[in-house]
């Protein structure tokens, strides 16, 4: 168990700023401050907002008056999709930006768009970016908008950590000593750095498979200081990185898939290969392709999740992906339902506005 | 330690349960085409514990829903964020006669709120509401159909009705120093 003391959460609950002190959360930058605790009433709350979705009118009014931006400065057509749905569906006001059309374009910066923003009162940005920090960087700047990591580099994504811990947790009936193995490159997957701190944070333990080179060895270097590999803006960061004791790493795919509950199988980003990291697409597929004979050594009835977008016959057979034991639209569904608990969460309550 | 002035045993709630049900049957002339709605959380029992008293002496099964007010709430910027919990109809509530059923009638900021929550999901033809008990201090123009004890009370004090499933025991009781109660409420959460 990686449950934290409810003390070392209080410090660290909202975003691990300086000055920021205890109180609601403003800013869900990824899943390392949460506790197994606030996970859970996040899911049950997600739950419920599964219930509006099934609705034929489904709007409830809780978000009126609240305004939403979307800064996605990466493609996204999931995420953005889904937050900006998740955000209607609870009647806030949704304003999109992207990259191409902003005045990100005519180089302004991160920070004077963001206050921008802040100035026209917007609640809340969710924001997309390549580089790793961004989101925290926002946060430490930004007085009365809160800020959502929608993924940042190779970082974090607590949200896309949340939905799969919301499907695993719908299937498996518990999170609790659950066997889930995240297969690929994990190294630059801030998919699987968040679903580890998630994961660990509920008591299942994480086995992460690929080729060695994928390995992110620092994420397991317990108690070091900064963040994630050295950590986006280092200095600021929340502090010793947490440790994480029920993740391990078995670069042996049928070892790794062997009794487990569920399996992630990460985005194979092809270049990567150019960059010398992989032999060959044909070797990588032939030691770490999740096939049917491979989940047939978990346990059965096991679940298979994958982020999104699927390199079919790559990372995943097409038979797969598309099979009963895939969940690639049952998380994307959650993915709705979690982000509205999220936005539910951050946006109602007391002290919103300090 | 707030102090607690015992209003109502199991007993007084079971007799009170009982006429209420009674109340129904006879205001809308039998059981059919009734739906009690309990409100999240402690409506959710009595709403229960009525439609079981309606089928032991009307011989109806009433059909039995739950409804979170909490997405419908007025003040959900203005006191600590409650969990949201689950919304379940067994049935479609278009034509129904609807019964809500809550534990206490306070301010009537949720019954108001049940009400949109319950027009977002249908239209009945009648929305009634019944109470295990009546507190006073009205807020909205809403008032009950059905009361199992009007009980005057002051604003610093707070009504809790207990019921077995959440509480492990059934009363309801009169708390007289409130400041600390939301401490109490912190650690039972």
């Amino acid at each position: 168990m990686t449950t934290r003391a409810p003390s070392e959460k209080a410090t660290t609950s909202s975003t691990g700023t300086p000055g920021m002190g205890a109180g609601p959360r403003r800013h869900v930058l990824d899943l390392d401050d949460f506790s197994a605790a606030e996970i859970g009433a996040l899911l049950d709350s997600a739950e419920a907002m599964r219930e509006v979705m099934d609705r034929s009118i489904k709007k409830v009014p809780s978000l009126r008056g609240k305004v939403v931006v979307t800064l996605f400065l990466e493609p996204s057509t999931r995420t953005r999709v889904s937050f900006e749905q998740a955000g209607k569906m609870l009647s806030a006001d949704v304003i999109n930006i992207g990259g191409a059309g902003s005045a990100a374009e005519k180089g302004e910066s991160l920070l004077n768009t963001a206050l921008t923003l802040q100035a026209m009162h917007a609640d809340l940005i969710v924001i997309r970016h390549p580089h790793s920090g961004a989101p925290y960087f926002l946060a430490r700047h930004l007085r009365s908008t809160g800020v959502v990591n929608a993924g940042d580099g190779m970082h974090a994504h607590p949200t896309q950590a949340l939905l799969d811990l919301m499907t695993m947790r719908r299937h498996l009936g518990s999170l609790e000593g659950a066997r889930v193995v995240i297969v690929g490159d994990v190294l630059h997957s801030r998919v699987a750095r968040s679903d580890a701190f998630g994961l660990a944070a509920s008591g299942a333990s994480v086995v992460l498979c690929g080729p060695p080179t994928m390995m992110p060895l620092d994420l397991l270097r317990a108690n070091r200081d900064g963040g994630p590999d050295g950590g986006p803006d280092a200095g600021s960061n929340p502090g010793p990185g947490r440790s994480l004791p029920n993740v391990t790493v078995e670069p042996d795919l049928d070892t790794a898939i062997a009794g487990a509950d569920a399996v992630i199988a990460l985005r194979l980003q092809t270049e990567r290969q150019a960059a010398g990291m992989l032999p060959s697409l044909r070797e990588y597929t032939r030691r770490w392709q999740v096939t049917e004979a491979r989940m047939a050594l978990a346990k059965p009835g096991a679940l298979l999740m994958h982020p999104g977008p699927m390199n079919e016959g790559l990372e995943i057979t097409s038979a797969l992906a598309h099979g009963p034991t895939a969940q690639i639209e049952e998380q994307v569904t959650n993915g709705v339902a979690i982000r509205m608990a999220l936005l539910y969460s951050l946006l109602t309550g007391t002290e919103e506005r300090p | 330690m707030p102090t607690e002035r015992l209003l109502m045993t199991g007993e007084d709630m079971r007799r009170v349960i009982a006429r209420i049900a009674h109340e129904i049957v006879e205001r809308n002339r039998g059981a059919g085409g009734l739906v009690l709605v309990g409100l999240q959380r402690r409506g959710v029992p009595l709403a229960h514990w009525l439609a079981s008293a309606i089928e032991a002496f009307e011989g109806v099964e009433v059909p039995v829903g739950a409804l979170d007010t909490n997405l419908y709430r007025d003040d959900l910027t203005s006191r600590p964020q409650p969990t949201v919990r689950a919304t379940t109809l067994p049935v479609d509530v278009d034509d129904k006669v609807v019964v809500l059923v809550d534990d206490v009638l306070y301010t009537g900021r949720t019954a108001r709120a049940a009400l949109n929550a319950l027009m977002d999901l249908g239209r009945p033809t009648q929305v009634q509401l019944a109470v295990m008990v009546d507190r006073g201090h009205r807020e909205l123009p809403i008032r009950a159909d059905y009361v199992g004890k009007n009980v005057p009370t002051a604003a610093d004090e707070q009504v809790r009705v207990r019921v077995g499933d959440f509480d492990s025991v059934d009363e309801v009781v009169l708390v007289v120093d409130a400041s600390l109660v939301a401490a109490e409420d912190g650690a039972r959460a």
